[in-house]
């Protein structure tokens, strides 16, 4: 015992030089810094507003978020492949309207509705994939063509108008159905006193979770996204794992549509615009979350969670609604700097 | 007496004074002191991880924060930047070609590129005056590059022509010291040899070179002297003719016995694995057949453009064979894609590992298990704990040097990338283990790691095929060589008919 202590002379060698003060710090906030900023945020508006404090208020919050949560989980599953989907607004957008064809026009059962979007989601991840994987098209290029031309062929199909309970019909007789009581309670509804709606973004985060860090076709698509001809080479059909990515996004991007829906309670045509941004600045977001630097769910989630914090804390704070775009976008953007540039210094 | 008192030839180009550097509390470079003389060839030998590129980069300004003093022409100077290290003239060709290349302009405009950048004098591009400038260097060269070649498209030059621009635009502007980082690496005999030249020409004309290779036979040729670098530590340092049994015992430790190829063996083959029938290789070209048997390592030399590459995506599948068939074990084996190969037991090993077998960022458990997650998961969800240890285990089968299973790729030397490459596909006893270029920027040690494992898979009984440019890498680990040329078979020997001679004579014969 005393013979080793004597022999250990403290050379150059042993002193760990990169673990001063000052880069543990900044490893720290480049690590924690976007959950800090959450709590605190979070802590301030609960202490200064006292109705930011009632449970109602945050489980609203949730909820308000939930939608753009559930497209930017999408969004994620397409960056994993080194891609990006700008078309899961439109999809939403869509959902909101055959869903409300569904049931208001061709008088369906709410399941139905629900059946009809989520199919109607696969088939514009389809769309993607064939322009992507197929065709070779760039993935921003792509969505953003499908984007268009799913609003456009809906605007076509509704004959540029909302589909309302009790609206007159092309043959001058009324709309037979309407939203049902069961497709209504997706989003107004709770169970044990949480919004179903909220529940469905848990739900689908863990699942995402799941499925992108715990299971072999995760990794598959993280490898893809991070080198797709080492991928190739090491027996992955890529452009199948590619698809599935596309697919599994338009899916997600019609759940979403189905809450807004159920939200709205009819067929705006103009649903889903706003919640392309937001899908996506989310998951750049969470980016920045937990300092990895690539596209992750927990991170997605959190994202949504602190842009919900943000904007129902400054509403009730009583900044004008027109106020919450500027906010939104600066957060995207500090989310960026701690994503490329910190991040980047502690690497180099 | 002061430096600048010193007759100028005594003064060296760059000086190196206890220069040292660490990397999280790990010593890389301890006291290196080393001088470089104007008008020298100096050649740096050292196994992976030894330093080199530690070296390599503070010389060149990428890594600031080291001990010790470098000196250039006799005055102390301060290397903080890449540019600095340029304007006080220090030129450093690196290893991966691609990155000086900037594609979509023209040859010229690439070969003044670096004057271009420089924010001095008219920012506005003039076709004429660049052209007037290009030719300038390639004539101050030999490069012999006529005007419509300047003018082309910088995509459209060969690898060696792309090797030699880089070089030339370092040389134009009239470095003290070169530094040359495995520059044959991607070279076929003929082409290093025009480099040589040119490596030559330099030396006369008064600049230093720094000449990094793990090609023993271009250092002999081409060096005044050579150093070893060992640990972090300079182990040797040797003027010209050199003693080739002490510099490789003061690079790998252990004594090892020169680089002369060992005899080929014969009589180990076994059965025939894969079997190759009209397949063509390069368009416009004979078809050829092939056997390759178990229980031997089948070893394809060839120059760069020979048909190497395609022979080995061929039978992966990742660029199927357009003509021809293939059996493997007798049954029709015609693999779409590599996921085809893998299931029936073809492993690859490609030529790039960056480009084509890394995920950047990747620990190397996770990198060891990319092609065979299916047996390390249940229902889909990953058992990390087995891939763990799959990881240390191929660590500790193919000797990797690393600090354990989650170390990034990065972390690593391009020898123990390698290793990691190779291991990747040992996960699963493969039935034919194919090896494109694996020794290419690989140390002696790490490549007699890598050789020492391919011959003991094939001893259990798989076929193994390396193809490889060099000849002795191939004579090294072959029992069998078989020399391509143009896509076609121009020899195909085992033991005794495999002699080092018959089998350079034979190449140099087909060009």
């Amino acid at each position: 015992m005393t013979t080793t202590q004597s022999t250990e002379v403290p050379t150059k060698a042993a002193i760990p030089p990169a673990t001063s003060t000052a880069v543990r710090v900044q490893n720290a906030v480049i690590k924690y810094g976007f959950i800090f900023v959450t709590v605190a945020l979070f802590l301030y508006f609960a202490l200064s507003e006292g109705s930011f404090r009632e449970s109602a208020t945050l489980l609203d919050t949730l909820r308000y978020v939930s939608v753009a949560a559930i497209l930017g989980l999408g969004v994620t599953l397409t960056m994993a492949v080194g891609g990006m989907d700008m078309s899961v607004g439109a999809v939403a957008g869509l959902g909101v309207s055959v869903a409300a064809h569904t049931m208001v026009v061709l008088n369906q059962v709410g399941t139905v509705a629900i059946l009809a979007v989520l199919a109607a989601g696969a088939l514009a991840g389809l769309l993607n994939a064939l322009l992507i994987v197929v065709l070779k098209i760039p993935d921003m290029l792509a969505t953003l063509g499908t984007m268009f031309v799913i609003q456009g062929t809906k605007l076509i199909l509704v004959d540029g108008q909302s589909i309302t309970p009790g609206m007159t019909l092309d043959d001058g007789t009324t709309a037979p159905g309407r939203f049902t009581e069961g497709f209504l309670r997706i989003d107004r509804g709770t169970v044990l006193g949480i919004p179903i709606s909220v529940l469905v973004f848990g739900g689908l985060t863990i699942a995402a979770w799941v499925f992108l860090a715990r299971t072999r076709w995760g990794r598959v698509l993280y490898a893809i996204g991070a080198n797709p001809e080492a991928a190739r080479l090491a027996g992955i059909r890529v452009g199948a794992y590619r698809a599935l990515a596309y697919v599994l996004s338009g899916v997600l991007a019609s759940i979403g549509g189905l809450i807004l829906a159920s939200r709205i309670g009819q067929g705006d045509v103009s649903a889903g615009t706003s919640q392309l941004l937001e899908a996506v600045a989310v998951a750049l977001v969470g980016t920045s979350v937990l300092g990895r630097g690539r596209p992750n769910v927990w991170g997605t989630a959190l994202g949504a969670v602190l842009i919900g914090i943000i904007t129902t804390g400054l509403t009730i704070k009583g900044l004008p609604y027109y106020t919450q775009d500027v906010v939104e976008g600066a957060v995207l953007i500090l989310a960026l700097v701690f994503s490329f540039t910190l991040s980047k210094r502690r690497t180099a | 007496m002061s430096p600048t008192e010193r007759p100028l030839e005594h003064i060296p180009a760059v000086g190196l004074t206890d220069v040292s550097m660490a990397f999280g509390g790990k010593t890389v470079l301890a006291a290196v002191t080393l001088d470089i003389a104007p008008g020298s060839v100096v050649a740096l030998l050292g196994a992976n991880g030894a330093g080199k590129s530690t070296l390599i980069k503070i010389l060149s300004g990428v890594h600031t924060d080291h001990g010790g003093e470098v000196r250039i022409a006799g005055e102390p100077a301060a290397l903080h930047s890449p540019l600095a290290a340029r304007r006080l003239g220090i030129q450093t060709v690196h290893q991966r070609i691609g990155e000086g290349i900037v594609p979509g302009l023209s040859v010229a405009e690439n070969l003044v590129f670096e004057e271009l950048a420089q924010a001095r004098g008219n920012p506005f591009l003039n076709g004429r005056r660049v052209l007037a400038r290009a030719r300038e260097i390639q004539a101050g060269l030999d490069l012999g590059w006529s005007d419509s070649l300047l003018r082309r498209d910088v995509s459209e030059l060969g690898i060696s022509d792309r090797q030699l621009l880089i070089l030339a635009r370092a040389l134009a502007t009239r470095p003290r010291l070169l530094i040359l980082d495995e520059p044959t690496s991607a070279l076929s005999a003929a082409e290093a040899e025009r480099l040589f030249t040119l490596v030559e020409k330099m030396r006369d004309d008064g600049i230093a070179v720094l000449y990094v290779s793990h090609r023993l036979g271009e250092i002999d040729a081409l060096a005044d002297r050579l150093v070893v670098l060992r640990d972090g530590r300079l182990t040797e340092d040797q003027a010209k003719p050199f003693d080739w049994d002490s510099a490789l015992r003061a690079m790998l430790a252990q004594a090892q016995e020169a680089t002369t190829a060992r005899p080929v063996r014969e009589g180990s083959a076994g059965d025939v694995a894969l079997s190759l029938k009209g397949v063509r290789l390069l368009e416009g070209r004979a078809p050829l057949d092939l056997d390759i048997r178990t229980g031997e390592v089948t070893g394809v030399v060839g120059l760069l453009g020979a048909g190497k590459t395609e022979l080995a995506r061929g039978l992966f599948g990742a660029d199927p064979f357009t003509t021809g068939s293939l059996e493997l074990d007798g049954r029709p084996y015609g693999p779409r894609r590599p996921a085809d190969a893998i299931r029936a037991g073809v492993h690859l090993v490609p030529e790039d590992r960056h480009a084509d077998a890394l995920v950047p960022g990747w620990s190397l458990a996770r990198n060891i298990s990319l092609p065979f997650l299916k047996s390390l998961s249940r229902a889909g969800l990953m058992n990390t704990a087995k891939e763990d240890a799959l990881g240390r285990d191929t660590i500790a089968a193919l000797g990797v040097v690393a600090r354990d299973e989650h170390s990034t790729v990065e972390e690593l030397s391009g020898g123990n990338q390698q290793k990691v490459v190779v291991g990747r596909w040992l996960a699963e006893t493969p039935r034919v283990l194919i090896l494109d270029e694996p020794f290419r920027g690989v140390d002696i040690g790490a490549r007699r790691d890598i050789g020492r494992r391919a011959r003991a898979l094939a001893a259990e009984g798989a076929a193994v095929l390396v193809l490889s440019a060099d000849v002795d890498e191939v004579l090294e680990i072959a029992d069998r060589v078989v020399v391509l040329a143009a896509g076609e078979i121009h020899l195909d020997a085992c033991g005794e008919d495999a002699e080092r001679d018959r089998v350079i004579q034979t190449i140099s014969a087909s060009v």
